[in-house]
């Protein structure tokens, strides 16, 4: 199995999450995507230690783990509190700094 | 036998993403997002991570999956959102620089390492993956380690502030929101 | 300079001093001082006159080769190999302007100090006529072009102060900027001359330049030069085309008149001819023009003059004139009859003016000779006076004027310029003619006051002056030349107005210039014949006005109401002054509204405004990049990113 192949794998996920981050107003939605990305970056990261012989992608596929889970705390309490705003979840809404 | 599992979870993979992006139900694309995350957890057995295998699905589809989906069901919003692109050449644009993107790093993989192999990770895992991580990560990443724990308390701490809620008392007067 | 300079002469910056020190004086208490004011400027202008007195006596005696001296008071400016010295030079030339500008001076100051009682600003004139001596005495002293220029535009400020004395005057602040612009316009033309000196002398200084003019120009740069710095002596002194702010100058006080556009600033423009004699000299063409411009103008002002009825005015136009006949002096190369000329007209023209404005005085500012009449019982010190000036200014035998115009006329002769002496004589009986009529109607025959005035006579400080004009207008042809040929003037000027001497090698063959400095052709009339012709014409037209105006045979008070064309002509100046207001005035003012309201209003200030409207133009498109939209933020985010990594995959990939 070649390496390239978890990588290119790894690229379509990112680019699906970025699509997703692009084209959606649903602000889960987005967050979701981000998530996506992150975890394509994870996998990345795994394909690269294995490649080197080392475990150090490993380690920072972990700590990506966990940087995500405190980013996704913080990033759903906003979304919460955006919610109490404005009822809508939709990005767009969020415009105080149009022009 | 690799490659044909390999081919299988790609495939999984793929469509869960894709039914996440383009979902119209939310609570389904958070559970298709929990699928990928499992077809994720299938490939990094494969790539001998096996501790980081299982994290991924404790932590993530475990724990911040359902924190989403809390989160979800909470809010009530998973009706159906609108297609419509309100942003002017926001789709077109969109496509294109994601697929730009998507182009860009493929060629790049395949130019650099197209001929590459697996170099393996059966020395490394000797011990056991769990052990070969564990001694990395408490000594030369010891400081990281720390400042993610702090992270996290920091993180916890955040979401209460945020996600307090307010009485009438205590918001801002100017605030034109509230 | 081979003999020690005298003592006197190393103090001689006090003669600048006085006057200079008098107007900052005043300028700080002037007003306050009121009476006083006077009496201090007339102080200092004779404390000035007496140190300028005793430099010359002891000067006078001594030989021909020692007595030109210079004295540097400091060091203007080095600039770049150019350098300037403030310093004077005290030569019979200077030292003989220097005596008419203090010693004429100082007798209208004391004039003025009964003229100007009572005026509310009598401190500031004083203090301005103080900084008028000071200008008119640094200009004739200056010993390099720069300082003589720095004077001569001075004096043009100060004439400026002066005629627009009485500011609230409209006519009166015209004629100032009139004044003031029309120098201005010969002060360009000097500047460009003294620019060309420059250029092939690298130095300003009078001594440099004059001793090695002949080795350093040909005689086209001469003449260029000579022309470009006549141009300035047609402004200051009044020639055509630019003396046509002498006659509005009369709307200042009469002193003023008097002492500056009568003796001494309008002189300024000859004094320079005279004092660069050496150029003149070896550019003939342009002293040839000089001569010729001064024929024209003495002419044409002459004519002017007769159909002048205000009493200043023909006095303006006599004065004007009289300078052309100055000029043929100093063009024909008979640089000494023009200086005696000056000298001589200083004494009786001033006269004159102070002599009408003791007639304005007394008739309360009525000028107008037409209304006047039989003065002579009324104001009968003035009518002296007058009638003493009268008959120097007609060049009557014997007085002052007689010596000084039959010399200008013997040396426009000698130079071989014919025409000119013709009408040089001609002028002479033109001036007969006016200034007789004038005399005649102001203060003889009946009166024709209409207002019934009361004339009174001036004060003893008005008259005193007046007086000892008087009699140097009449005798001081005598004292100052005796006899012309060997003329004691003569003698005394040779220093600075010998010709150079590789000059006469080079010079025209009409023009022998003998040792007295008065051209001489061979041949032709004698002195004593071009004399008696002159007088003659003098006379003449004296003798043709009192036919005239004296007798009643010619009743001019009716030919008055119905002037024919040559009179209209006449009185309206050839409508010269018509003919500048619509080439200058009228175009120029045209010019600026066009370039006020077209070029700068909308080209210029459009250009600018445009500017601002493009700027808020391109601002308004660019702050529709700010949507709000987090997700067109995103956007752009990720397509800068995928650009970059294009870029360096690309660059790595070749």
């Amino acid at each position: 199995m070649a390496p390239a192949a978890f990588l290119i794998l790894g690229a379509i996920l990112f680019s699906l999450g970025t699509l997703g981050v692009l084209l959606r107003k649903n602000a889960l939605i987005i967050f979701m995507s981000i998530e996506l990305m992150l975890n394509a970056v994870n996998l990345t990261f795994i394909t690269f230690a294995r490649m080197s012989g080392t475990l150090d992608g490993q380690v920072l596929a972990f700590f990506v783990i966990a940087v995500a889970a405190a980013e996704v705390v913080v990033g759903l309490a906003i979304i919460v509190a955006m919610f109490r705003r404005k009822q809508s979840a939709s990005v767009d809404d969020a415009r105080l700094f149009k022009w | 036998m690799e490659k044909a599992v390999f081919i299988v979870a790609a495939i999984g993979s793929v469509l869960s993403a894709v039914w996440m992006v383009f979902g119209e139900n939310t609570v389904h694309s958070a559970l298709a997002l929990v699928a990928n995350f499992f077809t994720l957890s299938v490939f990094y057995v494969l790539l001998e991570a096996h501790f980081l295998a299982v994290v991924q699905i404790i932590v993530y589809a475990g724990a911040i999956m359902v924190l989403f989906l809390f989160v979800i069901m909470l809010l009530g919003v998973d009706r159906r959102d609108q297609y419509k692109e309100t942003i002017r050449f926001q789709f077109p644009l969109a496509i294109i620089f994601s697929m730009g993107l998507l182009g860009v790093l493929i060629f790049t993989i395949r130019a650099a390492f197209d001929k590459t192999s697996f170099t393996g990770l059966s020395q490394a895992n000797a011990s056991g993956n769990t052990q070969g991580l564990g001694r990395l990560l408490f000594t030369h990443y010891l400081f990281p380690f720390e400042v993610t724990s702090l992270l996290l308390i920091v993180a916890a701490i955040g979401a209460m502030v945020i996600g307090k809620r307010r009485t009438p008392a205590e918001t801002d007067p100017e605030d034109e929101d509230a | 300079m081979v003999a020690a300079v005298p003592s006197i002469v190393r103090a001689d910056w006090l003669v600048l001093l006085f006057p200079a020190a008098g107007s900052i004086i005043l300028m700080i208490w002037g007003q306050r001082m009121k009476r006083a004011a006077g009496s201090i400027a007339t102080l200092m202008m004779t404390a000035s006159f007496v140190v300028s007195g005793i430099t010359f006596f002891r000067i006078v005696g001594r030989p021909a080769e020692s007595r030109s001296f210079v004295h540097t008071i400091y060091t203007f400016f080095h600039a770049g190999g150019f350098n300037v010295n403030v310093d004077y030079r005290i030569d019979p030339l200077s030292i003989t302007m220097m005596l008419v500008v203090t010693g004429v001076g100082t007798l209208i100051h004391l004039y003025s100090i009964g003229y100007m009682r009572g005026d509310p600003r009598e401190g500031r004139y004083f203090q301005y006529l103080n900084l008028f001596a000071f200008s008119m005495l640094l200009l004739v002293m200056a010993n390099n072009f720069l300082i003589m220029f720095v004077g001569w535009e001075l004096v043009g400020l100060c004439s400026y102060l002066l005629i627009g004395f009485w500011f609230d005057r409209e006519e009166a602040a015209s004629a100032a900027k009139k004044a003031f612009i029309t120098n201005r316009v010969g002060d360009f033309s000097f500047v460009i001359g003294l620019f060309l000196i420059f250029v092939h002398f690298h130095t300003l200084d009078f001594g440099a330049v004059f001793s090695s003019a002949p080795t350093l120009i040909t005689a086209g740069t001469a003449t260029a030069i000579g022309l470009l710095l006549f141009g300035g002596a047609a402004g200051k002194s009044a020639q055509i085309p630019l003396y046509v702010w002498l006659p509005d100058a009369m709307m200042g006080p009469t002193p003023v008149s008097a002492l500056i556009h009568a003796a001494t600033m309008v002189t300024a423009g000859v004094y320079m001819v005279a004092r660069t004699h050496v150029i003149y000299d070896l550019g003939h063409s342009a002293a040839v023009v000089v001569a010729s411009i001064g024929a024209a103008t003495m002419l044409m002002a002459g004519l002017i003059a007769i159909a002048q009825d205000d009493i200043k005015r023909v006095l303006a136009y006599s004065t004007i004139s009289q300078l052309g006949y100055m000029f043929i002096g100093v063009g024909s190369g008979a640089y000494v009859a023009g200086m005696f000329h000056l000298l001589t007209h200083a004494f009786f023209k001033a006269l004159l003016f102070l002599a009408a404005g003791s007639v304005l005085h007394a008739l309360h500012d009525r000028g107008d000779i037409t209304k006047m009449g039989g003065l002579w019982r009324k104001i009968p010190w003035t009518a002296f006076v007058f009638v003493l000036g009268w008959l120097a200014i007609i060049a009557f035998p014997g007085t002052s004027g007689f010596f000084s115009k039959d010399q200008v006329l013997e040396g426009a002769y000698g130079a071989g310029h014919t025409t000119i002496w013709i009408i040089g004589v001609i002028g002479a009986a033109i001036t007969g003619f006016y200034m007789t009529r004038l005399l005649w109607l102001a203060f003889f025959g009946k009166s024709r006051d209409t207002e019934d005035l009361h004339p009174h006579e001036s004060p003893v400080s008005m008259i005193f002056p007046m007086v000892l004009l008087g009699i140097a207008a009449i005798i001081g042809g005598f004292l100052i030349n005796g006899n012309g040929e060997s003329g004691r003037l003569a003698h005394f000027l040779e220093p600075s107005l010998a010709p150079h001497p590789a000059a006469v090698v080079a010079g025209e063959p009409t023009e022998i210039v003998s040792p007295d400095l008065v051209p001489h052709r061979s041949g032709g009339l004698s002195a004593g014949a071009l004399s008696g012709i002159a007088t003659a014409a003098g006379l003449g037209g004296s003798a043709v006005a009192f036919g005239l105006y004296a007798t009643g045979a010619w009743d001019w008070e009716r030919r008055r109401q119905n002037p024919g064309l040559a009179w209209r002509a006449l009185r309206n100046k050839f409508f010269v002054d018509d003919v500048y207001q619509f080439l200058f005035t009228s175009v120029g003012m045209l010019a600026a509204t066009a370039l006020a309201f077209v070029v700068d209003a909308k080209v210029i200030d459009g250009a600018v405004n445009e500017v601002g409207t493009i700027t808020t133009k391109v601002a308004a498109a660019g702050r529709r990049l700010q949507t709000g939209f987090v997700r067109t933020y995103a956007l752009g985010i990720l397509g800068g990113g995928v650009l970059l990594l294009a870029f360096f995959v690309a660059r790595a990939v070749r």
